[in-house]
């Protein structure tokens, strides 16, 4: 079995050879294969090398023949490897291209597991429409398969929680996507506040909220109540100070600008009404799907507002009818951040794959190295955790993805993924 | 363009609706307006033919061709070959293709475009309802198929039911109505298969089964009810006072009993896949197995059955409780067990502008590349009985092909034009093809149904 998979990434190098960029220059002759030298997988923190024909740091300009050291779980040195001395001892990872670990911008995995059955659906919280109290910490399975499916595919970090589907439906976290339990993968706890301005959000009948405008007002009025919420709390008399309430306490903190409020808008009324809050109540906001922002792009430039655009082949209709291919090369254009997504499905596939998404928007008007960036140093910035994860510098967590060609490529295969210096998938995927 | 007069004519034969003048103003009215265009367009572009020179061909059966020539005539396929040996004709117009390749237009076996509303909640088993009168030919979702590179669709109704009716086989051409798409056989009929499933889809509240074993003891109490029908039927001879009173449900499962009808029936779990097999030794249906997820467990049943299987391949397993053991490689296995393997997109399960990386994640799952292209060619041709007339670049078939920017699995590629029988209805220069093809704003509109002469008249400038 394993020679026969041998045999097909034999066949699918020497194609994705044939059609790789000129710029790749072919110095290692015997391509060795990750699949053979990667056992045993589960050795902690071993000291590793890990060599590509070509290495996107996305710290700089990618190293072609470049290696990046790995001591105790962080990157000690990344360099062309004629310029760095290998220590004697120690394990060598070799792939044609090495990407740092990718970082899902905006993800439900855990909190959705694969079955879609109501013991395995954590995401979304149906008794009333704004419960910011929801931790994301507290509902994550790092257990379920849908999480080691990602990381198959490179995802070493994932930005998930509550799912877009209730007008505050609470928290989100980041969490690498490896570990025993949730404790010991968590990066940042609370993360966001989860938002919705979309028709998901939206009630039947005599509930609310039943419109674009009742969604709104509820905002505001939420978030005046934390407003009153806060100066309260800090008053002297102790006495007079209001009972702990956890929604607002982290609806306070949204206020103060320690922790965005990601809110998922597709329309393009519904992301100038995005823009609108942000401005009212002076907070920062990340633009989640945003299938219409490209019809609003100087807008969004003006609000200084950065977009994780829908992932892009995530269906054309009803509220995304009017998606593009092209979002994220129209944003980026306009100087407008951008990370993309696997986001929430509520169907099959129950999780789309991040890597796949970035592909199509690396066919649709992003370099290779723009697309990268958008899941890898530009959402770790996003995100505000560029100082661990996100590219391949010295001091770094050792997270790392690796593969048989262009990442991108339908073809090519992630053959290897590094999570705090741990070789924890090995699989040609 | 006289096919096209064959299908007026076959229209007027097929009535889809009650009697009315009204109507039959309206259709005659319409029909010469259609008519007139296509006179005037005949004119200059009755039996033209094109060559398209330079392009890497892929002609699906046979060895690639690096540099070849593809000559089409009117609707048909002429010639295909390598560029120094296959003459051009004189009054041919020459199309450079340089450097891009071209296969076959390509076959989807699987798809919803247009509206899935045949069978209603009244019951679980209606093969007399027809998903041809629900769909809606203005759909985006049509505009997107070409800009895949889709050229022949099998457009069926939902999983909901255990038979939820009548698919109907249908060609992306120009369309007023679903009877300027629909594929007709020989005798005049409108091509098409029965829509079956087992599994959880069909499982819900009376007077729908709610559970597998009742699932199949429905079938198979209305598959015998129909062969009695059928019997009743041929001992009837010219009889009409012996015959039964004629129940069009039953005559829908005597075909598909007469094998004049094929069964593609949607199914994921291995034991479900092993029911379709048992009920088709038991009856003797001719059976297309859909989507699959665990056909990788049973592909030696599968192969020893000679059942065709049509996959889908999605992003991650789950979603729901039977597609939880999918995998990737399910089209590599089943190809190397033998069994005739197609793709489909299931649209919108899968985005039809995406159908080319379904087969091209085979690939990376482990499918070789032949038994890939097959996958979204030959093989659903087959599976639709059509291999006669398309799935390939053979002379003689329908001109129905891709223009591509490059290798069929790169993602890199873009599909550049799509022809169907001889007519370019899809071209990414054209600022509305590129819309459907990229999306934006305006993209989810429906159409305006588009005239049939539009690109020939381009053509002709």
């Amino acid at each position: 079995m394993r020679d026969k998979r041998r045999k097909r990434m034999h066949d699918a190098n020497s194609r994705t050879r044939r059609r790789a960029r000129s710029t790749v220059p072919v110095t290692i002759t015997a391509l060795t294969l990750v699949a053979a030298i990667l056992t045993p997988a589960r050795a902690a923190h071993a000291q590793i090398v890990v060599r590509g024909e070509m290495v996107y740091t996305m710290a700089g300009p990618p190293i072609p023949n470049g290696v990046v050291v790995v001591r105790d779980g962080r990157i000690s040195t990344v360099g062309p490897a004629s310029e760095v001395d290998l220590p004697e001892d120690l394990r060598i990872l070799e792939a044609k291209v090495v990407t740092p670990g990718l970082i899902d911008a905006h993800a439900t995995v855990g909190l959705t597991g694969l079955l879609n059955q109501k013991q395995d659906q954590d995401q979304l919280e149906r008794s009333a429409p704004i419960q910011p109290a929801l931790r994301a910490i507290d509902a994550f399975n790092i257990h379920d398969p849908l999480i080691a499916w990602v990381r198959g595919f490179g995802v070493t970090t994932v930005h998930t929680g509550h799912a877009p589907g209730e007008l505050i439906s609470g928290q989100t976290m980041i969490v690498k996507t490896w570990g025993n339990t949730v404790d010991e993968a968590v990066l940042v706890r609370t993360a966001a506040v989860a938002a919705t301005l979309a028709e998901s959000a939206q009630k039947d009948g005599d509930k609310s909220p039943g419109t674009r405008g009742k969604m709104m007002a509820m905002l505001r009025e939420t978030l005046l109540k934390a407003q009153v919420y806060a100066r309260k709390r800090s008053l002297e008399d102790e006495e007079k100070r209001p009972e702990r309430d956890l929604g607002l306490e982290v609806l306070v903190r949204v206020l103060d600008g320690e922790i965005p409020m990601l809110v998922t808008a597709h329309r393009a009324q519904d992301v100038a009404n995005t823009l609108r809050l942000a401005k009212e109540f002076n907070i920062r906001v990340i633009l989640d799907g945003a299938a219409e922002s490209h019809l609003l792009t100087a807008e969004i430039k003006a609000a200084g507002v950065p977009v994780i655009v829908h992932p892009l082949m995530a269906r054309s209709w009803g509220e995304l009818r009017n998606a593009s291919f092209e979002t994220p090369a129209l944003l980026m254009k306009a100087g407008i951040p951008v990370a993309l997504q696997s986001g929430y499905e509520d169907y099959v596939p129950k999780t789309r794959v991040l890597l796949f998404e970035a592909a199509i928007a690396a066919a649709n008007g992003l370099t290779l190295e723009q697309a990268l960036g958008t899941i890898t140093i530009d959402a770790a910035r996003m995100l505000g955790v560029e100082e661990r994860i996100g590219s391949l510098a010295a001091g770094k967590d050792a997270d790392l993805a690796l593969y048989d060609g262009d990442p991108f490529e339908y073809t090519t295969h992630c053959v290897g993924v590094v999570i705090n210096g741990i070789v924890v998938s090995d699989e040609a995927r | 363009m006289t096919r096209r007069y064959d299908r007026l004519a076959e229209r007027r034969c097929f009535r889809w609706e009650p009697f009315s003048w009204r109507g039959q103003v309206l259709r005659i009215l319409s029909g010469v307006a259609v008519l007139t265009l296509c006179a005037f367009n005949s004119a200059w572009g009755q039996e033209t033919k094109h060559a398209f020179v330079g392009a890497r061909l892929i002609p699906i059966g046979t060895e690639e061709i690096a540099d070849g020539v593809l000559v089409i005539a009117g609707d048909k396929i002429a010639a295909i070959g390598p560029r120094d040996s296959t003459p051009i004709p004189a009054d041919a117009q020459t199309v450079d293709v340089a450097g891009k390749t071209i296969m076959p237009g390509l076959v989807d076996t699987h798809n919803h475009i247009g509206g899935i509303g045949a069978a209603d909640g009244s019951g679980p088993i209606q093969p007399d309802v027809r998903v041809a009168e629900a769909i809606n030919v203005r759909a985006a979702g049509f505009r997107r198929a070409l800009a895949g590179g889709l050229t022949t669709l099998n457009i069926m109704p939902g999983s909901g039911h255990l038979s939820s009716g009548q698919t109907i086989y249908v060609k992306l051409r120009p369309a007023r109505t679903i009877d300027d798409m629909a594929i007709r056989l020989t005798d005049g009929s409108i091509a098409g298969g029965l829509k079956m499933a087992n599994g959880t889809n069909s499982m819900r509240d009376a007077p729908f089964p709610g559970t597998r074993g009742k699932s199949a003891a429905l079938v198979r109490a209305q598959f015998i009810k129909a062969r009695e029908y059928a019997e009743k039927v041929a001992r009837a001879g010219d009889d009409a006072d012996k015959l039964p009173p004629r129940d069009l449900a039953l005559e829908c499962l005597a075909e598909v009993l007469a094998g004049r009808r094929m069964v593609h029936h949607h199914t994921h779990r291995h034991d479900d896949i092993m029911t379709v097999l048992r009920l088709k030794q038991e009856f003797g249906f001719r059976v297309v197995l859909h989507h699959v997820s665990e056909a990788w467990r049973v592909a030696k049943e599968i192969a020893e059955a000679d059942v065709p299987c049509s996959v889908i391949l999605v992003d991650s397993p789950g979603g729901k409780l039977e597609a939880e053991h999918l995998i990737m490689k399910t089209g590599a296995v089943l190809a190397e067990a033998g069994v005739l393997t197609a793709f489909h997109t299931d649209d919108w399960i899968t985005d039809s502008r995406l159908f080319l990386r379904m087969a091209a994640l085979g690939v990376r799952a482990g499918m070789s590349r032949e038994k890939a292209l097959e996958a979204l060619t030959i093989a659903g041709a087959k599976m639709l009985d059509l291999d006669g007339r398309i799935g390939s670049l053979t002379p003689g078939k329908d001109a129905d092909f891709v223009i591509l920017s490059g290798d069929p699995f790169s993602v890199y590629t873009k599909v550049e034009q799509t022809w169907t029988e001889g007519q370019k209805v899809f071209d990414l220069d054209d600022p509305q093809d590129r819309l459907h093809a990229v999306g934006g704003f305006g993209a989810g509109d429906e159409l305006e149904p588009y005239l049939c002469c539009r690109h020939h008249a381009e053509d002709a400038q």
